[in-house]
């Protein structure tokens, strides 16, 4: 089973997290000034990259904490993972990103 | 009509005579009605530092639990501890943490029928456990003083690291309901030592 770097309670097994999709996505400054093709954007589209993707987890099996992690779609691989609040990793900021976003 | 009187009974009460016949490598007994208190404040407060000044003992960091004093300390989240003391404790500890949170921001509350205890001991502990759960117990990895929240055989505990030498001594927190689950499990698990 894939382990995943909980970054408060290190390495558990996946059946300890949740998914909670793409991360970053802002609410609407103004959620009143979109029309119904913005809102269902905002709602319902995101994005589907082949290779490193920003993702929401939680470990709620654990410390019940959400997270924020980039993994890379095709490997499933886990390029970094780091705390709410705390600075983004960009895909090429780590060795294993550079290697796939290649 | 006759009025029942609610009497307090522990989740494992029917299983002591089956955890009493377990091999010998391996003893395990329920520890009930432990009072247990949930601690929510921001770490590196003034009321994280307000409610260690009144315990006598630091709180702990990720994953690490404070044995040394009469009211154990458990780490449960980054902003969460738990509080766990002997049976009885828990309107003196509310009223004596309450008064030294004052007015700052911090909540303390009982949870001591969410969870009973099992203590586990004897050498066997480690392989027994290490058949339900995927977090590495060797001592190198989970020493005494360790707390990993984490799933036994899918159910959530918190398992509590007490002491290594000479045989491991390990406490599982378990939710009320899941503890005659994990009870079975671990009669379950002990057979191939018999």
């Amino acid at each position: 089973m894939q382990l995943i770097t909980c970054p408060w309670c290190g390495d558990r097994e996946e059946i300890e997290f949740h998914y909670g999709g793409q991360a970053h996505v802002a609410y609407p400054e103004d959620p009143y000034a979109l029309d119904d093709e913005q809102w269902a954007q905002y709602v319902f589209f995101r994005d589907n990259p082949k290779g490193p993707f920003a993702e929401r987890w939680v470990h709620a099996a654990g410390c019940r904490r959400w997270f924020n992690a980039l993994r890379d779609t095709v490997t499933h691989e886990f390029l970094a993972v780091h705390r709410a609040g705390a600075e983004r990793p960009s895909p090429t900021s780590t060795a294993k990103g550079q290697e796939a976003t290649r | 009509m006759t009025v029942e009187t609610p009497v307090r009974f522990s989740p494992l009460a029917a299983w002591q005579d089956t955890l009493a016949q377990l091999p010998t490598g391996i003893r395990v007994r329920e520890l009930p009605h432990l009072t247990q208190l949930t601690l929510r404040a921001e770490p590196g407060s003034t009321a994280v530092r307000a409610v260690a000044a009144c315990l006598g003992v630091p709180l702990p960091g990720p994953v690490r639990a404070e044995l040394s004093g009469d009211v154990e300390v458990l780490w449960m989240g980054p902003d969460e501890w738990l509080l766990v003391a002997p049976d009885g404790r828990a309107d003196d500890l509310l009223a004596r943490l309450r008064s030294a949170v004052g007015e700052e921001f911090a909540t303390v509350t009982d949870v001591s029928a969410q969870r009973t205890t099992l203590a586990l001991s004897g050498p066997l502990v480690r392989s027994v456990l290490a058949q339900g759960c995927a977090v590495d117990l060797d001592s190198r990895v989970t020493p005494a003083g360790s707390c990993p929240t984490t799933l036994l055989a899918q159910a959530p505990v918190t398992l509590v690291v007490h002491d290594d030498a000479p045989a491991p001594d390990v406490r599982l927190l378990v939710r009320a309901s899941f503890a005659a689950y994990l009870a079975a499990w671990l009669v379950d698990a002990c057979t191939e030592h018999r």
